[in-house]
């Protein structure tokens, strides 16, 4: 077994330990009490940190070293056997994501658009932003990330590989192209970090979904009406994983006409959308979470709620329409602007 | 018997005999008759039994069998995914198969003997269809022809809604004309009632006709024509763009001039099932209903998918198998639009006219509700 | 005879309306279940209760046994004209008379279906709902009520013959008697406080009388709704979960559900738990409520709650649900039949570990569940299994699993209810013979001629 990708020797000289100061989640008196607890996690000793954490990817990002904190965090609960979720709940997750071997090999030509295991979005790939797409979908190439969230590194080590395995035999190893492009920011995320991260042979180039958008619309630029829209976007966990792709976002919406409103729960300070938080039966935070990120949107008047991972979209969706903002995909919004 | 390996896969559940709100019953036949047997599950149980020989073809499992209005309401509400699509695929099958037993109702005898030896339901010579329509021209390679059923053809009704149309179309600069005394009956009620060698001697004749007069796209007066021509005459080497008139007229209202004064009307309509359930289009007509100045809306509780059927498919409206009696759907879809505050029922098919002003008037209900079909409520408000 | 009858029925409610033929006699003659059939000699519809009290005097004169039915959906046979005569097939009674939405109660026909009173509610009193079962929507109400049926009411108002107010009903002798307040007051509030003799009518399978009309208690219609799934690996702590989360006093309903397919479901434990407000504030407050009773289970990570995002719940709170009819496609073959054992909650372990073990035996489709009554006060567990109608090896397996699952339910101190023939000579076998002898003399002082549905509980 790899074992993830960290230097301890980082964390003792670090000076900030902004992986625990910077947290939205868990409090802290004082940077000794985050950097005493950090070093526990570290030397593998129980830690308050490992039973509180929400699992939101953030101190990936907030760690200016890259000493993956977040993936070495779950490492250490799965080794001390701490469940963020009861047994039960985990069980059923990892049967239902499982890959199911019905799975057969498919002629594909690039751009190869990776869905994962949403099929029931893949109408969402239509129109010109896609033009003569293939789509790849369904569990036997799920990407595996979100056990992230449920103390099961095992789980993606085991079936990680198996996944890419997969996209290579039935898909890419006779495509035309050797990029992926990945519609689920998780996607991207597991084949790009948790790869490196856990030392994971990943043969083909993952593509996030906002370069290929960009690359689009930069072709497509006469064909854009402004949408002139005040948007809010929900930013997921798993962007912190890949935070460069924010600000190819911010190009994104820039040529589409939407503005991105400046608001408190926006990049750095991005909320949970509260999916995660129920599935740890958290659900009263999970409630105020939801309450302070769409009074958030409103008070900055935005008209859409973007999301860029459809879990939240599940998540929030229902929530945030009936609070009179309307939930839509990147990909979505960026087809209005293009008249599809 | 094609479909028989889904026959005993009916639970009985009773999901069929109902719309999607439950409104009331939404089965013709059921609810004409009320024996479990004159359900669709009625029906899938009493064929299974046939075929295993537990019981016979008789004169009442013929009455059974023909009774389907093959209004599409089963398939659309059944409860099983796996095979609903094939629930009156299987009842054609059944009905093909009382044929070749020669188990057929008279009244069904005497309809396809007609269609058989006329080309068309009224036994008359087709020699004379559309001989009487008024100032429409021949088809001379205009954009689209104006193909009208055997009740636009012959029925003095359907022949007033025929001109009606064909007028209104005129109006709003649609380019079309018509075959006169040539072709047959579109045999979409033929092929339902499972005679499919007559279905496709006379699909074959009309695809010669519009095949050799080099008519590539074809607006429908009947719905029944505009399934029989989209969906079943392409098999037969029939292939064309096929319309149902409304929506043609969908897009073409924005042309249309109104008079200043329009009669202020509260409309309900009821969605044909050809065009509804058979052809998923619940919007073409109200969007020209809605497009016309005067007509509001008002939605009967069972409407679009979970509409009620006239009653006048499978044959019904010239075999007369579902009968009359106070609950026959024609007379329950009349009170329901009264029902509804509409003083206006509108149609978009001949049959439906005919079916629904008989039942108007045998419900006493003229002084509440008056039957019109759409061209004929367009036409009034163009003045 | 059979000419004559069909004749005399035709003249009380039209000849349309009355049938000897084959056809009708075959498909009468059985239900989706596996009790064999029984043909009836006619099948006659009539369409108001004096149709009914005619037809039942015919019935008498003629010695004819006589089989009320509601829309046949009772799986177990009870609706077969097993010996012979006449089948009244009540669904052209399908009018809702009357709801007093003060007194939260409907007055509706003997034939009305379960979902023609739900859209009559929704269109004229949407602030008021009925508990449904989850049978399909053409099932009656007074069907369901008369083989003390539950729904998904049932955890706040019991089962459904504890929700009804009031009957009117032809006895066997043709006379007409009223149940309840509407014997008094022509209102239909309640069965209290009189003498309660609703219950000569209830359980007792179409065998004292047949019910033209019945009031049933309403209940507020929530504009917001939700559902739990609370799942755990453990049968052994079932009875207390459940006892923890009713004993909130907040859930509508309470379902739990074991099933091998999907394959991430088997071995699992699941409770649906359903409730409503009026408020989401009021929501929220219920949710955390129940989320609260099962705290420690869920601190101890032995069960949770299922994360549901909100598009997915839409299918567990559709009212009925389509479920339970699909399930009789299992087996691609349309059959399905069950046994719902009424017992205590604490039953819940061994009936879950009886029902694997019979379905392992029998080699059949199954699906294991309940609903919970009241408060806890009791469940309708329930053994289903579902079979290929056009596989007679298939159907002797489901029905061999049946008479099994009848003997170990009555072992462990349930009852079936609705119970098919067979389980019920087997719980007569139990019974106490006062209470069966009692049954006796109140059937004899009824139904003189016992044309009533003869054959159903006798020894």
């Amino acid at each position: 077994m790899n074992p993830i990708k960290f230097d301890p020797d980082v964390c003792v000289n670090c000076e900030t330990v902004d992986c625990l100061m910077k947290c939205q989640y868990i409090n802290f008196n004082d940077m000794s009490e985050a950097k005493e607890e950090k070093l526990k996690i570290n030397d593998g000793k129980s830690s308050r940190v490992l039973d509180e954490c929400l699992t939101c990817y953030a101190c990936q990002e907030y760690c200016p070293f890259g000493n993956n904190p977040f993936y070495l965090l779950v490492e250490r609960q799965e080794e001390k056997g701490i469940l963020p979720s009861p047994r039960p709940i985990i069980e059923e997750q990892l049967r239902m994501m499982k890959p199911k071997g019905r799975i057969s090999k498919e002629a594909v030509s690039g751009p190869v658009v990776d869905m994962c295991a949403f099929p029931m979005l893949t109408g969402c790939v239509r129109g010109k932003l896609f033009e003569g797409a293939s789509i790849i979908v369904g569990t036997d190439i799920f990407c595996n990330i979100m056990w992230l969230h449920f103390a099961k590194n095992s789980t993606i080590r085991e079936r990680v590989p198996e996944a890419i395995d997969n996209i290579m035999t039935y898909y890419m190893k006779e495509a035309d192209t050797d990029e992926l492009i990945c519609f689920h920011d998780e996607c991207y995320g597991t084949y790009t970090s948790v790869a490196d991260a856990y030392a994971i042979d990943v043969p083909f180039k993952p593509v996030h979904q906002f370069d290929y958008y960009k690359e689009r619309l930069a072709v497509l630029n006469e064909s854009i009406t402004p949408i002139n829209a005040k948007i809010a976007y929900q930013r997921p966990c798993s962007n912190r994983l890949c935070p460069r792709t924010d600000n190819v976002l911010d190009d994104i919406f820039e040529a589409i006409g939407a503005e991105r409103v400046p608001r408190t729960y926006d990049r750095e300070n991005a909320l949970c959308c509260g999916g995660v938080p129920r599935a740890h039966q958290r659900d009263e935070l999970a409630d105020e979470l939801v309450e302070k990120n769409i009074d958030d949107m409103k008070a900055y008047g935005a008209t859409y709620c973007v999301f860029n991972c459809p879990f939240c979209m599940a998540t929030l969706g229902q929530e945030v329409a009936e609070q009179g903002l309307m939930p839509i995909l990147v990909s979505d919004l960026i087809q209005i602007a293009l008249g599809d | 018997m094609e479909h028989e390996d889904i026959l005993h896969r009916c639970f009985r559940c009773g999901y069929c005999k109902l719309p999607g709100n439950y409104v009331d019953l939404n089965c013709p036949s059921y609810l004409s008759f009320r024996f479990e047997t004159y359900a669709p599950g009625g029906r899938m149980w009493l064929l299974r039994a046939w075929l295993d020989e537990k019981i016979s073809a008789s004169r009442r499992f013929a009455e059974i069998m023909f009774s389907c209005a093959t209004c599409g309401n089963c398939v659309t509400h059944c409860a099983f995914p796996e095979f609903r699509d094939r629930l009156l695929l299987a009842f054609t099958a059944g009905k093909e198969a009382f044929l070749d037993a020669g188990m057929v109702p008279p009244a069904v005898r005497d309809y396809l003997t007609k269609i058989q030896l006329h080309g068309n339901a009224y036994g008359k010579s087709i020699k004379k269809s559309l001989q009487w329509l008024e100032d429409i021209e021949g088809f001379k390679n205009q954009e689209y022809l104006l193909f009208t059923d055997d009740v636009g053809n012959f029925d003095p009704r359907g022949q007033e809604i025929a001109q009606s149309v064909a007028t209104l179309l005129q109006k709003a600069g649609v380019s079309f004309g018509v075959i006169k005394g040539e072709l047959k009956t579109d045999a979409n009620d033929v092929n339902a009632m499972g005679e499919i060698p007559l279905f496709e001697e006379l699909a074959r004749h009309n695809i010669d006709v519009l095949n050799n007069t080099n008519v590539k796209r074809i607006i429908t007066l009947s719905p029944h024509s505009f399934n029989a021509l989209k969906n079943d005459y392409p098999a037969l080497g029939g292939q064309y763009q096929v319309f149902h008139y409304t929506q043609v007229m969908a897009f073409a209202m924005g042309g249309l001039k109104f008079s200043d004064q329009v009669e202020q009307l509260n409309v309900s309509f009821h969605d044909p099932c050809y065009l509804g359930r058979h052809n998923l289009d619940y919007e073409s007509a109200r969007t020209v209903l809605r497009s016309t100045p005067g007509i509001t809306l008002v939605e009967m509780d069972r409407n679009r998918k979970n509409a009620l059927c006239c009653g006048g498919g499978g044959g019904n409206f010239f075999t007369d198998m579902l009968s009359g009696g106070d609950d026959s759907s024609a007379r329950a879809r009349v009170r329901e639009s009264a029902d509804a505050g509409a003083r206006v029922l509108a149609v978009a098919c001949p049959m439906c006219a005919v079916m629904l002003e008989d039942a108007v008037k045998t419900e006493n209900l003229d002084h509440r509700i008056e039957v019109r079909e759409i061209s004929e409520i367009v036409n009034a408000q163009l003045g | 005879m059979t000419t004559d009858l069909i004749a005399q029925l035709g003249e009380i409610v039209g000849p349309r309306f009355v049938s000897g033929e084959a056809e009708e006699r075959y498909l009468y003659s059985m239900d989706q279940g596996t009790m064999p059939p029984s043909e009836p000699d006619a099948v006659v519809m009539p369409a108001n209760t004096d149709d009914v009290q005619k037809i039942v005097r015919l019935a008498n004169t003629l010695n004819v046994p006589i089989v009320p039915m509601g829309a046949g959906l009772v799986l177990s046979g009870l609706t077969r004209a097993l010996r012979g005569g006449i089948i009244l097939d009540m669904k052209r009674m399908n009018h809702v008379l009357e709801v007093n939405p003060y007194s939260r109660y409907a007055v509706v026909e003997g034939g009305t279906s379960q979902g023609m009173l739900k859209a009559y509610l929704k269109k004229h009193h949407p602030g008021l709902k009925h508990s449904m079962p989850d049978a399909p929507p053409i099932a009656t109400l007074a069907g369901n009520i008369c083989i003390h049926g539950s729904g998904h009411l049932s955890v706040l108002g019991g089962s459904h013959s504890d929700m009804l107010t009031g009957m009117e009903v032809v006895l066997p002798s043709g006379d007409i008697v009223r149940t309840g307040s509407c014997s008094v007051t022509g209102e239909w509030f309640g069965r209290s406080p009189l003498p309660d003799l609703s219950g000569l009518f209830l359980g007792w399978s179409g065998t004292t009388g047949i019910v033209t009309k019945l009031g049933i208690k309403l209940f507020p219609n929530y504009k917001h709704n939700d559902v739990l799934i609370f799942v755990s690996e453990n049968a052994d702590v079932m009875p207390d979960m459940i006892s923890k989360l009713t004993g909130t006093q907040v859930a509508e309903d309470m379902t739990p559900w074991m099933t091998p397919k999907p394959e991430w479901a088997r071995g699992f434990l699941h409770i649906n738990i359903a409730f409503g407000a009026h408020t989401k504030k009021e929501l929220v407050f219920k949710r955390n409520l129940l989320q609260a009773s099962v705290k420690h289970y869920i601190d101890d990570k032995v069960a949770g709650f299922l994360p549901l995002p909100p598009p997915q719940k839409g299918r567990f709170l559709k009212i009925p649900s389509p479920d339970l009819a699909r399930f009789a496609d299992l087996r691609k073959g349309g059959g399905f039949e069950y046994v719902g054992a009424i017992m205590g909650i604490e039953h819940f372990p061994e009936a879950y570990r009886e029902g694997l073990a019979i379905a392992e035996k029998y080699q059949v489709g199954y699906s294991l569940g309940a609903r919970i009554i009241g408060a806890g006060h009791c469940m309708m567990f329930f053994f289903a299994y579902a079979f290929n109608r056009a596989d007679p090896d298939d159907i002797k397996r489901a029905s061999d699993a049946l008479e099994a699952t009848n003997e170990a339910a009555l072992k462990m101190g349930g009852i079936p209810w609705k119970a098919e023939l067979p389980s019920q000579k087997q719980i007569i076998e139990k019974m106490d013979p006062s209470t069966f002898s009692l049954m006796n003399q109140i059937r004899d002082m009824l139904d003189a001629n016992r044309i009533m549905n003869p054959g159903n509980w006798e020894k």
